[in-house]
This record gives C-alpha cells, structure tokens and sequence, in this order.
C-alpha cells in the first residue's frame, strides 16, 4: 500500500515537474479540451502535446477518451487518491492518538478504583 | 475506511473511523472503554494530553504544551516533527467546553482552519468520542488535503508542487 502509494506519487511529482504539463492541468481545471486545442494553447506539435498528456495520463491526473477522431482530455482521478490517502492517514494520526489515549484511561480508572472519584485530583 | 485494521490483535481496542461527511467535514470516532467526565479529563488536563497528543509512531512530539481548557481559553501546542526543522505550532480558542460532554475549538494556525468539536457520550461505562472537524469552505478541507497537512504529515513538503496544481484545480 505504501509502497504503491509512493509510485503513484512519484508519477505525479514526475508529471507534474514540467511547467506545461502544470499549466495543462490547469486549463483542464476550468474545462475539458482536445489534444489540438491544448497544441494551439501551447503553441506546440501536436506529437509534442501527445507526449505531455500521455506522462499525466499515466500519473492518473488526467483521461482521455476518443470520439471519433478527436481526443478530449479531462482532469482524472488522481486527485481522489491523494485524498483517500490523505483520510487514511489522517485516521492513523487518531488512531494513533487513541491508542495512547486508551492507556491513559486505563490509567484513570485503576486510580480511581483505588482513592475514589473524589479524592483523585 | 479502514475499519480492516481492527482485526489486529490488540485487546479491547476499538476501532477508529475516518470519514469526509461533506465536502466541509471531517468526522472521525472511537469507543473508548472508560467513563465520559474520564476521557474528558485527558482531553482537558494539558498534563495528560500531553501523553496522547503526539504519537511517536508519527514522529512528532511536544516541545510545549499550554492550554486553558474551558470557554474562552485559549491554547498553543508547538510540536517537533522528525521532518522539519521548524517547530510547528498549533493554537487557537476554547469556543465552548462542557464539562463531560462537548468541547469546540478553532484552528487558527492557518487562516482556513477548522472548527473542532468533540463530543463525549457515555454508554454503560463506556464512552464514544466524536471528532467533527468543519472546514470554512470546501477549498479549504481540499487544500489542508492537497498540502499534506494532517497537522504531522512528513509528505508535506513533497506535497507542495501537488497543492499549488491541485489548489488551481479545485477552483474550477
């Protein structure tokens, strides 16, 4: 999982090291467009934009899909990713936290079984 | 989420659970086997939550620890964190503290911190805690996301070329 996880980011890091690439990101953030449209944005062969969105696709930061002869791109899903990693490992901060915590209240209460809940303090 | 875990073999261990309630809210709980006015007290004790706060396995600990827990108080936590060289501290305001029930808190370290609110709910001698954590917007939970920051993450940094993409991203 962690291991995995790092691939996954290495190929976003990797992708996402390359100004065009980031700028690309960026245009498909406010609307989907063909690989011709982003070649004229960029003022760049259509071969050479094939290259850029073909790194981010493999990232999982964007898809691609073809309609007959014109391939749109849009933002993919890599973004859920980093989410879902985050939430996990935000839940293995707490859990961490919680574990603690347990020890803490077993603590408490072995103390209280012993000077009462009043006097303890 | 990831509720799997829980078949590890620790006695009378609880399962944790995370989940994004809404594109604003964070909520995560856990049964502790004790006494709510108890568990309130490691919250609410700056001694004892010192003891919980900061888990060695997130390579974090407590350079200080100040906190006047009751409505109106304030606190500041500053951490060391294996990953930084800055200590990295943490503060804000007790908006309301209910004795055994509820306590709410503001994140004020950055400007779109969360709004914190555990609750306690005791049970037959045991206690469910609620932590709900209430973005300011939906940008905001996205960017704490994107950044890497649960408060600790050492992938903060790597997070950083990420966050700027993302954060442009989101406002889409």
């Amino acid at each position: 999982m962690v291991q995995c996880q790092r691939a996954h980011l290495d190929a976003s890091f990797a992708a996402l090291s390359d100004a065009t690439r980031r700028g690309i990101l960026e245009r498909l953030g406010r609307a989907d467009a063909s690989i011709t449209d982003l070649a004229e944005k960029f003022h760049m062969t259509l071969t050479g934009m094939k290259k850029h969105v073909g790194v981010l696709e493999q990232a999982g930061l964007v898809t691609t899909e073809k309609v007959g002869r014109v391939r749109t791109c849009k933002l993919g899903p890599g973004r859920l990713k980093e989410e879902a990693a985050w939430i996990e490992r935000y839940g293995q901060l707490w859990e961490a936290r919680f574990d603690e915590l347990d020890k803490i209240v077993e603590a408490l209460k072995r103390e209280e079984r012993i000077y009462g809940r009043k006097k303890r303090k | 989420m990831d509720e799997k875990r829980e078949s590890e073999p620790t006695p009378m261990k609880n399962p944790t659970t995370v989940e994004r309630k809404s594109e604003r809210e964070l909520v995560v709980t856990r049964t502790f086997n004790g006494p709510a006015h108890i568990v309130f007290e490691a919250w609410t004790k700056p001694e004892l939550l010192k003891q919980w706060w900061t888990p060695k396995s997130f390579g974090i600990s407590f350079i200080s620890c100040e906190a006047d827990v009751r409505t109106g108080g304030t606190y500041r936590f500053v951490f060391s964190h294996a990953a930084s060289e800055q200590p990295v501290p943490f503060f804000g305001r007790y908006i309301e503290v209910t004795p055994h029930s509820r306590i709410v808190w503001t994140n004020e370290e950055s400007a779109d911190g969360a709004i914190t609110t555990v609750t306690f709910e005791e049970k037959d001698g045991k206690t469910l805690l609620v932590l709900h954590e209430l973005y300011p917007s939906k940008q905001a939970l996205d960017d704490a996301i994107a950044s890497g920051s649960t408060g600790t993450s050492g992938a903060g940094e790597q997070f950083e070329e990420l966050d700027k993409v993302l954060l442009t991203l989101g406002r889409s």
